[in-house]
């Protein structure tokens, strides 16, 4: 009997012992192997290819295959309709799928509002902020126009047939044009005309057919020097240098996915994108191409997005596009 | 030694200064691309191109992309040499289902269907087969000749098209193709212009927001992409009007394909040089342009061809010139589209845009410099063109027996394996279920189409080249605050304007000479006849 006491209370805790150590492991093997994607990732550029957004995505994918630094492959998916309104639709239908992430250009606060969409930037899950890029105001190599003083003179002087390529409409480029336009006084002397994009933009310019763009720096480079010449922003003056500290406006490049994913899988994301954004690659692409590398991630990212919502709100409210 | 980077020295200049020079770069570009490394990505890139193109709904542009993150392994020279080769096979495998099938595998074949299909139903695939291996050969070695010697002066020319250059080039393209349509003239027009309505749903470029979208509906906010019309019209309609003629089994194809039926094609095809010499040159222009590429310019070929040949009446009903002309263009345009790439950092097509972003990846950057800085890399690519043409003309020739092959096989099989491939095709460029859909909606109306004799290319054409059209045309309108004249500026735009004369020429061409018997009083009903030409 009291043996086989000894064996029950012995059998027991070794049970209890056993499913202890099960929960155990399972919990910490969970933690362990977290998230993963189990099937290619879709990388939604919500632009055409060949375009400033296009080329990141596909250097995203270079660096990342290259490093391993994913069991599955991102697919860049290009889908520019409606200026980046397909992109997000797509994004919203795709609730709560972790394989989906988007990389975003500044029509991401701007296309919403102007399109009344049913989505907006709310409804994704902010990833990861990877560079600010930003716009140059360019013209071609043959004027005179050195300066940011002599631009505001030539304007002048064409009485209203300056011309300024950019990129869409209501978008980014046209913005950067409106805020020079209200900085510098020159309202209704300046057309813009639209283009599909910023490469097309940078040969127009630099065949003279237009007179002057804010192109990004890596799309206006290739016919640098000779063809174009920047007069400000980045190597060569800043507007807020010039004395014109609201004239402050980048291009973010980031990453989201969409609404209701798993948390691992957040997880899983930032750390691939902070891999990313700390590589080697990555900060020598963005230096060469004038890009201002801005890693960030988490809340400061949410609050972000809240202000540049709110600064591209005010923006086009400003210019009579919103009411 | 390189060639100096920008043409300031005059065309005559450059070519007085530089031929041995190039000549050498040519021979170390040879050297580069004949080690086993890149002859073996070359060989790879064209047999994967070939096969890609040979696909409906599969073009170049398709493959270049899809393959693209496997040339992230090797240094930039083997990958564009890589890339290239695919964009070259492509461009040979494109015609294989558009004779063998009627079913265009990209833009750049729509015109081979005109005649290719017709010589296939009548038996005669190999011929057509051959004809556009060897066409595409020709215009191919075309291309690269000048793209070798002319590169740097030729992108400075290449940079002197803005949107009303650009729009005078389309233009003039409408003006070839007048005379392109059917018997009736009226379902001509109606075509064209289901095509031009077809061509504005989405989004607007100027003022930004969408057309006919209907609602919300999400896959139209792409617009209509012109693949899914082209499969669905071509590919999806000619099953259902098979499917309704009974399963019979077609015509007898040739069975034997061997050097001996090469030989005597090439022979029959020698009468045309002079369509294929014109096309070449053409195409190389027309691609080199940034806003044209090689579809107008395989159109237009075919056009010219038509206009020019002695016996106009066979076009369309199935002859190998009919073949040829838009064969040799379309890769002629294809070589020359590489030009304002590397030279400008301007895609001249949708392939090319890709590639320039796989330049930016592989940290090269393109324009005048690339050529002093990245010597290694440009002539390897050059070099490598004169290999990959010469490796996808034999490869598309060891393919003729296989594809006659397939088509020796019974409808009941056939049939659904097409269905199949169509709706993979209508998926692959948007990767959208919507355009599935929409595909086999196409399908049924060019199955009514024919039943109603409606000409089919008319429709096809205003698609593809209408956005741009509309684009070039507002821009243009826009850059001159309104006035039509920006067209006809001698002066400011001399291109645009010449180019946009000799197109109206070319409109009134079919008109003028009945107007001037019918005022002389020979009689009005010649007028009606004759205009329906337009």
């Amino acid at each position: 009997m009291k043996l086989s006491k000894w064996t029950r209370w012995l059998t027991r805790s070794l049970i209890a012992a056993l499913a202890i150590g099960v929960l155990a492991v399972w919990s910490v093997s969970d933690a362990l192997a977290a998230w993963k994607p189990t099937r290619p990732i879709e990388f939604i550029i919500m632009a055409g290819k060949g375009g400033g957004a296009d080329r990141i995505a596909r250097l995203m994918q270079k660096i990342v295959t290259e490093n391993k630094w994913s069991p599955q492959p991102l697919v860049p998916i290009n889908k520019k309709g409606g200026s980046g309104a397909e992109a997000m639709l797509y994004l919203k239908q795709k609730k709560g799928n972790p394989h989906v992430i988007l990389v975003t250009l500044n029509s991401f606060f701007t296309t919403p509002r102007l399109r009344k969409l049913p989505v907006s930037y709310k409804d994704l899950t902010p990833v990861y902020r990877l560079a600010m890029d930003t716009f140059v105001l360019w013209v071609n190599a043959k004027s005179n126009i050195k300066t940011v003083d002599d631009w505001v003179k030539a304007v002048k002087a064409k009485k209203g047939k300056w011309t300024m390529g950019g990129t869409g409409k209501m978008q980014e480029d046209q913005l950067v044009t409106n805020m020079l336009q209200q900085a510098y006084g020159l309202e209704g002397l300046i057309t813009y005309v639209p283009f599909r994009g910023g490469g097309t933009v940078a040969k127009n310019l630099a065949g003279g057919h237009i007179d002057s763009s804010v192109n990004n720096p890596s799309e206006g480079l290739p016919h640098f020097p000779g063809k174009v010449r920047p007069i400000a922003v980045s190597k060569v003056p800043t507007f807020k240098e010039l004395g014109k500290p609201k004239l402050v406006y980048f291009m973010q490049r980031s990453i989201n996915a969409p609404g209701g994913i798993p948390k691992g899988a957040i997880a899983w994301y930032r750390d691939l994108f902070t891999k990313l954004c700390n590589s080697s690659e990555w900060k020598q692409y963005t230096n060469k191409k004038a890009l201002n590398r801005a890693c960030l991630t988490g809340g400061p990212l949410a609050s972000f997005f809240v202000e540049e919502d709110n600064k591209h709100k005010a923006l086009l409210t400003g210019m009579g596009l919103l009411k | 030694m390189r060639p100096r980077a920008a043409g300031k020295i005059g065309l005559k200049g450059f070519i007085r200064i530089h031929h041995l020079e190039i000549l050498a770069n040519l021979f170390y570009g040879l050297g580069i691309a004949l080690t086993p490394q890149n002859l073996f990505m070359a060989l790879i890139g064209v047999v994967l191109g070939v096969a890609i193109g040979a696909m409906p709904g599969l073009g170049s542009v398709n493959g270049v992309a899809i393959l693209l993150p496997i040339t992230f392994a090797v240094p930039p020279t083997s990958a564009i040499i890589f890339l290239a080769a695919i964009y070259y096979g492509a461009m040979y495998g494109g015609a294989i289902s558009s004779i063998t099938l009627n079913i265009p595998g990209a833009s750049t074949a729509v015109a081979t269907t005109f005649d290719g299909y017709p010589l296939a139903r009548r038996g005669k695939a190999a011929d057509a087969l051959v004809t556009a291996a060897v066409a595409s050969f020709i215009g191919g070695a075309v291309s690269i000749i000048l793209f070798t010697f002319f590169a740097p002066p030729l992108a400075e020319f290449a940079l002197r098209f803005g949107p009303p250059e650009e729009f005078a080039v389309v233009f003039l393209a409408y003006g070839t193709f007048a005379g392109l349509g059917g018997e009736n003239p009226l379902k001509t027009v109606i075509a064209t212009m289901f095509g031009l309505l077809m061509s504005t749903v989405g989004t607007d470029i100027v003022s930004g927001s969408p057309r006919l979208i209907f609602g919300e509906i999400t896959g139209f906010y792409h617009g209509i992409n012109f693949l899914v019309l082209a499969i669905g019209l071509y590919g999806v309609g000619e099953i259902f009007y098979t499917l309704e003629g009974g399963l019979q089994a077609r015509e007898r194809y040739q069975a034997k394909v061997g050097l001996k039926e090469i030989l005597s094609t090439i022979r029959d095809l020698s009468k045309y040089w002079g369509t294929l010499t014109r096309g070449s040159i053409m195409g190389f222009f027309v691609g080199m342009l940034p806003a044209a590429g090689a579809t107008p310019a395989s159109f237009m070929s075919y056009s010219l061809a038509k206009r020019l040949s002695k016996t106009p009446e066979q076009f369309g009903k199935g002859t190998i010139e009919g073949v040829a002309a838009p064969e040799c263009a379309n890769n002629s345009a294809s070589t020359g589209a590489m030009l304002p790439m590397l030279t400008l950092g301007i895609p001249g097509s949708p392939t090319t845009a890709v590639m320039l972003g796989a330049l930016y990846v592989w940290g090269l950057v393109p324009g005048p410099r690339l050529f002093v800085e990245n010597a290694e890399f440009v002539w390897g690519l050059t070099g490598s063109l004169y290999i990959a043409n010469t490796m996808a003309v034999l490869v598309a020739l060891f393919a003729v027996p296989l594809f006659i092959w397939m088509l020796r096989m019974p409808m009941t099989i056939l049939a659904p394996v097409i269905l199949v491939v169509c709706a993979v095709g209508g998926f692959s460029p948007t990767q959208d279920m919507f355009d599935v859909y929409l595909m086999f909606i196409f399908g049924g109306i060019g199955y009514i189409f024919r039943k109603l004799d409606y000409p089919m290319a008319p429709m096809v054409l205003a698609l593809v080249l209408g956005g741009l059209t509309e684009r070039t045309f507002r821009q243009s309108l826009i850059i001159s605050h309104g006035s039509l004249g920006i067209l006809f500026d001698f002066v400011g735009h001399p291109i645009a304007a010449i180019l946009m004369t000799l197109s109206v020429f070319l409109f009134l061409l079919p008109i003028v000479p009945p107007l001037l018997r019918w005022m002389r009083g020979r009689g009005g009903p010649q007028i009606l006849k004759t205009e329906g030409e337009l």
